[in-house]
């Protein structure tokens, strides 16, 4: 199993109660709320973090991809990955981001990934995502348009870095008379390719189609084993045995001396991730468009969209792993044989939680955690 | 005279109707001068009172646009000038002339967007509370980023109303109609929000009788859209109805009826 550490880079210095207050943490939340100070501090503890996750033996680092929000502070994850191309020395950079549909000009996407690939001598994962709903209010592009788009620029992309240019590219949503980019990715015939969503059938079935890599976000464990035995079945129609290192869970980890003890300690950060930063409007989250109506009828009618949780919920439920190096250890046991995945993308630091406590989190994540799934298939 | 068949409430039944390969749904009734009504982003699926209303006086068309309610969504359905050539070939079908064509919200749009390009059929443009048009600093709210209930209530001055409409048309049956028109209106209208500067620039070209009416409590579309619809179009009237949001049509049906007869009795045939 690889490990890799997962950043949201949130604004951890938020007032909650503002957001609160606001109601959400996305579009409307004033951007008045950003201490550029606080802001500059927060960057840097965070790629040094990274790093010393790199240190301590994961297999990688990655960042991620949000706008106009205090959730996550990398609209342009690109500039992060290019800081941390110089002090993570051994793991992968992976960056999940970018979200194709919201570019005008997906070429940029294909230069950007292979100067982070060069830079990184073969050591980038590329993400290719839709981008959550919120993002085509912020961004201004047509939710309608979101999954052409996506389909578009992605082949645009692919072509770009794997045939010969200049060459023409004519799409419905994007034109170019030239398409060369300088330069061309390291990897050959480009660096792998990860998919994250949130179970999407359409995507989950691509994915495997493509035989790229398919992230679960913030769901419940039997949720995700669920969709990863989708992903395997598609693989399967598709005329291949889909391996482990195919299906990463991303989750968030927390390891403290005792159950009681870390419970108690990771409950405001953990809390505020779920209650407040990923605070969504079920309109905000999901515009016209972004998905299906009959998919927009479902999410609606679960009430999942706005619901509370505690930290207990998110315990119970198999969204996160928190408690003792041996209740982490059982726990993880359980859920790969009961999801069957070769990744895991750990979020060390998440919420409000204050770098001393990240820290020890990722000490105690390599100490207790790696050296008994590190090495083993899933 | 145009035979119509009516159901309860005094509705015509209604008739469907084939055009670029796709079947829209129209309810007509009455005789007289011909008034085609292009319904706005909440859909045209009811025949409301005000319809009945015009319908004493009017041969009353009012077609369900491509995308919406019961009509088909074609293929080719991508912006609001997509629905303008569609109408003015429906038109064209219909061998409609001399019509008095009236347009509300994102249904003014098309009508605007149809009187540039061609006027030939048209005797009379009416714009009510219209989308299409920018003006920076105007009141003019994000719909979709409301809840149903918040959208209801910045459609109209009456709080009570906005209320009891919601009472009336959120339910479990008017659901999937409710969620197609949102996803056709975003579709169209999402970016640039609701406006073409294209069109702005071309509004000049509309050489017909034009009243603007405008509810002035409008919050989707302020009133100073009014004043900017009416200084576009040359020689354009305005009537706005004072206590009154963005469906007059609904909200004050005696002041709107009577601003859109005097109107269309001073066109001249």
């Amino acid at each position: 199993m690889k490990f890799y550490n997962f950043h949201l880079m949130p604004y951890a210095d938020v007032d909650l109660d503002a957001i609160d207050k606001n109601g959400t943490a996305w579009i409307s939340f004033s951007n008045s709320n950003f201490d550029p100070i606080k802001g500059a501090a927060l960057y840097n503890r965070y790629l040094d973090e990274m790093a010393y996750s790199d240190q301590l033996g994961f297999d990688g680092v990655i960042v991620n991809e949000h706008h106009q929000t205090a959730y996550g502070l990398m609209p342009v994850p690109a500039v992060l990955a290019g800081a941390l191309s110089r002090t993570v020395k051994n793991g992968k950079i992976g960056v999940l981001g970018r979200a194709l549909p919201l570019v005008n000009n997906p070429l940029t996407i294909a230069e950007e990934y292979a100067i982070l690939d060069n830079l990184t001598e073969g050591r980038l994962i590329a993400g290719f995502v839709r981008g959550i709903g919120a993002e085509y209010h912020s961004m201004g592009i047509n939710p309608a348009h979101s999954k052409d788009r996506f389909n578009e620029a992605h082949d645009l992309i692919i072509r770009a870095w794997t045939e010969p240019g200049p060459f023409e590219f004519v799409g419905k949503h994007y034109h170019f008379k030239y398409v060369n980019p300088w330069p061309l990715p390291y990897q050959q015939p480009h660096p792998p390719i990860w998919v994250p969503s949130q179970g999407s059938s359409d995507t989950v079935e691509w994915a495997a189609r493509m035989k790229y890599t398919y992230c679960q976000t913030l769901s419940p464990i039997k949720s995700v084993a669920k969709v990863f035995d989708g992903y395997r079945a598609a693989a399967e129609k598709s005329g291949y045995t889909a391996s482990p290192d195919q299906l990463a869970w991303s989750m968030s980890m927390f390891i403290a001396e005792t159950d009681a003890k870390a419970r108690a300690m990771a409950k405001p950060h953990i809390e505020a991730l779920v209650n407040q930063l990923l605070s969504i409007p079920l309109q905000m989250l999901l515009p016209p468009g972004y998905t299906s109506p009959e998919s927009l009828k479902k999410i609606a009618a679960s009430g999942v969209v706005g619901h509370h949780k505690t930290i207990d919920d998110l315990i119970e439920e198999g969204v996160v792993i928190i408690g003792s190096p041996e209740t982490a250890r059982e726990k993880l046991e359980e859920f790969s044989t009961l999801a069957g995945f070769g990744s895991i993308l750990v979020k060390t630091q998440f919420g409000t939680m204050p770098t001393a406590m990240a820290r020890d989190n990722i000490a105690a994540i390599a100490r207790e955690i790696l050296p008994k799934f590190q090495g083993r298939d899933g | 005279m145009n035979a119509t068949s009516t159901q309860a409430g005094g509705e015509p039944i209604p008739t469907r109707f084939k055009l670029h390969d796709c079947e829209i749904v129209m309810r007509r009734k009455g005789a007289g001068k011909t008034l085609v009504f292009l319904h706005g982003a909440s859909g045209g699926s009811a025949w409301l009172p005000f319809m009945e209303t015009l319908s004493r006086s009017y041969d009353l068309i009012v077609p369900e646009h491509p995308g919406y309610g019961a009509s088909d969504d074609p293929d080719w359905l991508e912006r609001i000038e997509d629905l303008a050539y569609f109408y003015l070939d429906f038109l064209k079908a219909l061998d409609l002339s001399e019509v008095h064509l009236m347009g509300l919200s994102l249904g003014g749009w098309i009508a605007a967007e149809l009187a540039i390009r061609d006027t030939s059929r048209l005797a009379s443009l009416t714009l009510v509370d219209a989308a299409g048009n920018f003006i920076e600093g105007a009141e003019s709210v994000d719909i979709f980023l409301l809840t149903p209930e918040e959208r209801f209530r910045a459609t109209y001055y009456d709080q009570d109303l906005a209320l009891s409409e919601m009472e009336r048309l959120m339910t479990p049956e008017n659901a999937d109609t409710a969620i197609k028109n949102n996803f056709t209106t975003a579709k169209l209208v999402w970016q640039p929000r609701a406006y073409n500067p294209a069109m702005l620039k071309w509004l000049k070209r509309i050489e017909l009788p034009t009243l603007v009416i405008w509810g002035a409590n409008d919050r989707a579309f302020g009133p100073e859209y009014a004043d900017s619809y009416q200084a576009l179009i040359p020689g354009a009237e305005k009537v706005v109805i004072p206590a009154c949001g963005h469906v007059p049509n609904v909200e004050k049906p005696t002041e709107f009826i009577a601003a859109v007869d005097d109107f269309i009795a001073r066109v001249p045939t």
